[in-house]
């Protein structure tokens, strides 16, 4: 890929660029869906091409194609170029990039068991095995039931001397039981809705012993029908993991994004109440248990990775330090504009996107002291909510709304009676003050999601998010009517 | 059977609809080779190309060219998929091979309804435009320039994006389907932004961008930046409505998405129950793909000529769209609705237009005795998805009505709402309607003023 890439970049420079990157991305995929035993799709897919970054007159300019040939590199770079000074016709502030030491270097996603060299029969029948283990239960109207496997092989390269290869293997599977009646429509996923994911091999897949946790979960799905609805008004609430994780990714993660608080994503998904002020004023985010870091060396996180598509070291940048906001993620031509270096979150979904500012592993570092069990036990009186079912949030990240898919009653220390149709809402920053105990490592576990939005055209990113649960006081629960 | 649109020239190193199906073919016939039973090839060649600005200064201008083949490989009822962008001889080997590998493991489908066969087509005029296919960065840069200008003007900042693409499509398969057709669609969209808190939005889509107006785009938005300056807070609570058309997309999609769907139906999800009411006499919805006011499409990614499906008459449910699987299941045809090959989500209505009312926009205003005009939703998802439940927040341009004027612009608001009561609750719909483009393709809709909705919540400065 090495000629392709310089291929590019010369000819980009020739043409008048003052930086230049290219990126070769060779994007292998296969999933299995099954839905109440029927095999919907079994699918293999494979993606490759080349995508050309340039600066001209301080502007940005991008092309990308699937022809990997060293004429439709040239052609791709010089339309990079083009492009890129049609941009200079509209710009007041000309591109500036941090300065760096070239890249390089190569960097493999560990896998114990390649995924792709796993019979395609065994994956089938272990997934088959499990949906039929949701289907013996009585009531349960559907399932479905997921597996997927991701590798990418890149290789980066740039007019400042970067050369990078990296091969980034992610895995993920699930469950999801379903029981109709009447109007109600109860649901419950194991591990978590949309599946659970790392980066890892097929040994992830196995360690998540599905067919094993099938069963139950189809049981909670009949038993949420016949549930009460889960009361409205102020709680103490503990979130598991498998709602936490996404509290995070919305409430923290997109905010600390370093684009959104300059507006370049205003147009899509917002912007950030995270404002630079707040940053140099010492915000208070959180209580003093919330540390939080984006780190992209974490093992087994979808947010792990050797550079970013910058060619920017993989670090862990903090976020919130004992509940101050400390830090963003950020890019080289962003980070210099509050006077830092990249965190290295520049992160591209495949050749044909150019990389944005992205999570990497947005992680609520565990507490010494209580495990999870233990913060129930110390609970009077609360809810315990899990795995998320529904989510929004506002365009500065502050007013949220989260639906669960069941939650506990927890009294004198216990968990009683299972609720049904959880809602809580809140604003960010209130809900993360009101934080009086954070999990320890016991149950801290590597979450994330493989559909995270952003940009246009649209990007669909995977990142991480590492949890063990925590408690929040005087949360709004139960909103909306029905 | 063929059905052809005329081409535009061929983007450079893509072929064109004539050359896509010809490839088309080549690989059906491999499948069949191979030990296909049945075979269906989707190829597509994809030109596009997004200028995207923010601050008033384009930050990020890309483009993108990609031809891309879709295998569905049937050996019985045995089924596989396979997907590639590399068409060089050796690409499309490897991606014949591991269907027929896959088909030779996966279990039989007992329901399997086989491919659709081969039926005429009818043309589709408009589908696309020379105006697009030529579009040049330095064309969307113009019309980036002036919206910007527009910003300017009104002492607000610009923020937004301008595509323009060029999407051929071929099918091929084994029952004798052979149907190419080149789409092009341009999208100018811009949310500004004033120094007191006021927020705007505008969008306009096209086949040809070259009849897009940047500066009304640009007018549009600035105006209601301006006018949403310094919102003040309402109390959560029961309102009466005006929903403007970027906000009434987001109900047909989610709808359309939830319930509209044959698949959602057979699997006892979906809210529809053919000829049971679930809006208010003024609320007739169709899908029609062939109708100039929308984004013209010929035919589905199976092949399939694309049907006008009445969903909703005059607030009664009447069908729900079909691909080939979910017919074959109830007995029928499909009306067109079939997506890429693999597609465990079923059928949607991609092309939905609502019913025109008389109302004017100032009447629809003039209607509210204390209620809220709403201009677009924001990160919209459901609560309880039987019940289409929906929680979202307002967005870019919220104003309090008092005896049908408007008083001023408010903060934005959560709602937690259900958009059937939504539909139920429209007491008057706008004469003028809008193509926007949502979650689900793009629609034709009107504003409506709809007699109660439910926010549950507020945002902070």
């Amino acid at each position: 890929m090495r000629e392709l890439t310089d291929r590019a970049i010369e000819t980009a420079l020739r043409r008048g660029a003052s930086y230049v990157d290219a990126r070769v991305v060779s994007r292998r995929e296969e999933s299995i869906n099954i839905k109440t035993g029927r095999i919907e799709g079994v699918a293999s897919s494979e993606s490759e091409g080349i995508g050309i970054r340039a600066i001209v007159d301080g502007a940005w300019g991008f092309a990308s194609t699937n022809r990997l040939e060293p004429a439709a590199a040239d052609e791709t770079a010089a339309e990079a170029v083009r492009i890129a000074r049609a941009s200079a016709t509209a710009l007041r502030t000309p591109v500036v990039l941090d300065e760096r030491p070239p890249a390089r270097g190569t960097y493999r996603t560990p896998v114990e068991e390649d995924p792709f060299a796993v019979p395609l029969e065994t994956k089938i029948a272990d997934l088959l095995a499990a949906d039929e283990a949701m289907r013996r239960v009585r009531g349960i109207a559907f399932t479905e039931s997921l597996y997927a496997a991701q590798r990418e092989e890149k290789t980066f390269a740039d007019s400042a001397g970067s050369f990078t290869e990296q091969t980034i293997t992610h895995v993920g599977a699930g469950l999801e039981a379903n029981a109709l009646e009447g109007n109600d429509h109860q649901r419950r996923s194991y591990p978590d809705n949309g599946g659970a994911w790392q980066a890892a091999g097929y040994e992830y897949i196995r360690g998540l012993d599905l067919a094993g946790h099938a069963e139950p979960i189809a049981e909670e799905t009949i038993e949420l029908l016949s549930a009460p609805q889960c009361p409205s008004g102020r709680f103490t609430v503990i979130l598991h993991p498998s709602q936490l994780y996404m509290q995070i990714h919305e409430s923290c993660g997109h905010p600390s994004e370093l684009d959104r608080v300059f507006g370049t994503e205003a147009s899509y998904a917002g912007t950030s109440f995270l404002t630079v002020d707040k940053l140099e004023a010492g915000f208070r985010y959180g209580s003093e248990l919330i540390d939080i870091v984006a780190d992209a060396t974490a093992p087994g996180g979808l947010g792990t990775f050797g550079w970013d598509d910058e060619g920017v070291a993989a670090q862990a940048v903090p976020l919130v330090k004992e509940g101050i906001f400390v830090g963003y993620l950020s890019s080289r031509e962003t980070a210099p504009r509050i006077g830092r270096r990249s965190g290295g979150a520049m992160r591209a979904d495949g050749w044909n996107r150019i990389p944005l500012i992205r999570m990497t592993n947005i992680n609520l570092l565990p507490r010494p002291g209580m495990s999870l069990e233990d913060i129930v036990a110390d609970t009077d009186d609360g809810l315990y909510l899990m795995t998320n079912r529904s989510w929004s949030i506002d365009d500065r990240r502050l007013n949220f709304q989260f639906a669960t898919e069941l939650a506990y009653e927890v009294k004198g220390g216990r968990l009683g009676r299972l609720f049904k149709n959880p809602t809580y809402t809140g604003i960010t920053h209130e809900l993360w003050r009101s934080c009086d105990a954070v999990g320890d490592d016991r149950s801290y576990e590597m979450l994330g999601t493989p559909n995270c939005g952003k940009g246009e055209p649209g990007q669909t990113g995977h990142v991480g998010h590492a949890v063990s649960g925590a408690r929040f006081r005087n949360v709004q629960v139960g909103v909306g009517k029905w | 059977m063929v059905s052809r649109r005329r081409g535009m020239s061929a983007a450079a190193g893509a072929p064109g609809d004539a050359g896509l199906l010809a490839l088309a073919d080549d690989v059906v016939r491999q499948a069949e080779a191979a030990g296909a039973t049945e075979a269906e090839v989707l190829a597509s060649a994809d030109r596009s190309a997004l200028t995207r600005f923010a601050n008033s200064e384009i930050h990020q201008n890309v483009a993108e060219s990609r031809v891309a083949l879709n295998l569905r490989f049937v050996v019985g009822r045995r089924v596989a998929v396979t997907s590639t962008d590399r068409i060089d001889a050796e690409g499309i080997r490897h991606l014949v091979d591991s269907a027929a590998a896959i088909a030779r493991v996966v279990e039989e489908l007992e329901d399997w309804g086989g491919l659709p066969g081969a039926a005429p087509i009818a043309p589709v005029s408009g589908a696309a435009a020379a105006g697009t296919a030529t579009a040049s960065p330095e064309f969307r840069a113009d019309g980036v320039r002036t919206v910007i200008a527009a910003a300017d003007e009104a002492g607000v900042v610009a923020y937004g994006s301008f595509s323009t693409g060029t999407d051929t499509i071929a099918i091929a398969t084994s029952c004798g389907i052979r149907a190419a057709e080149e789409r092009t669609s341009a999208q100018l969209l811009t949310v500004m932004m004033g120094p007191d808190g006021g927020s705007g939005y505008a969008e306009a889509n096209a086949v040809d961008a070259t009849t897009i107006d940047a500066a009304a785009v640009g007018r549009e938005a600035a105006a209601k930046a301006r006018a949403s300056a310094n919102p003040v807070d309402v109390p959560p609570g029961d309102y009466p409505v005006v929903l403007e058309e970027y906000a009434v997309v987001d109900v047909l999609d989610m709808l359309g998405m939830l319930g509209f769907s044959a698949l959602a139906v057979q699997e006892g999800r979906s809210f529809v129950e053919p000829g049971k009411r679930i809006g208010s006499e003024r609320v007739s919805i169709w899908d029609d793909a062939g109708d100039p006011a929308g984004l013209p499409m010929g035919f589905d990614y199976e092949g399939v000529a694309k049907q006008r499906v009445q969903l909703v008459e005059r607030g009664v449910c009447r069908d729900v769209v079909y691909d080939a699987q979910t017919a074959a299941r109830d007995g029928r045809a499909s009306t067109g609705h079939g997506l890429p090959a693999p597609n465990p989500w079923g059928p949607f209505p991609l092309s939905m237009h609502m019913a025109p009312g008389t109302a004017s926009r100032d009447e629809l205003i003039g209607g509210l005795e204390r209620g809220l005009l709403v201009t677009r939703f924001h990160y919209t998802n459901p609560v309880h998805p039987r019940l289409a439940i929906i929680t979202g927040m307002t967005r870019d341009g919220t104003f309090l009505v008092e005896d049908g004027r408007i008083v001023g612009p408010v903060r934005n608001l959560r709602y937690t709402q259900s958009y059937l009561d939504v539909l139920a609750a429209t007491s008057a719909v706008g004469s003028e309607r809008k193509l926007v483009r949502g979650l689900l393709g793009a629609a034709v809709v009107p504003a409506i003023r709809v007699d109660a909705f439910t926010f549950t919540g507020a945002t902070q400065r």
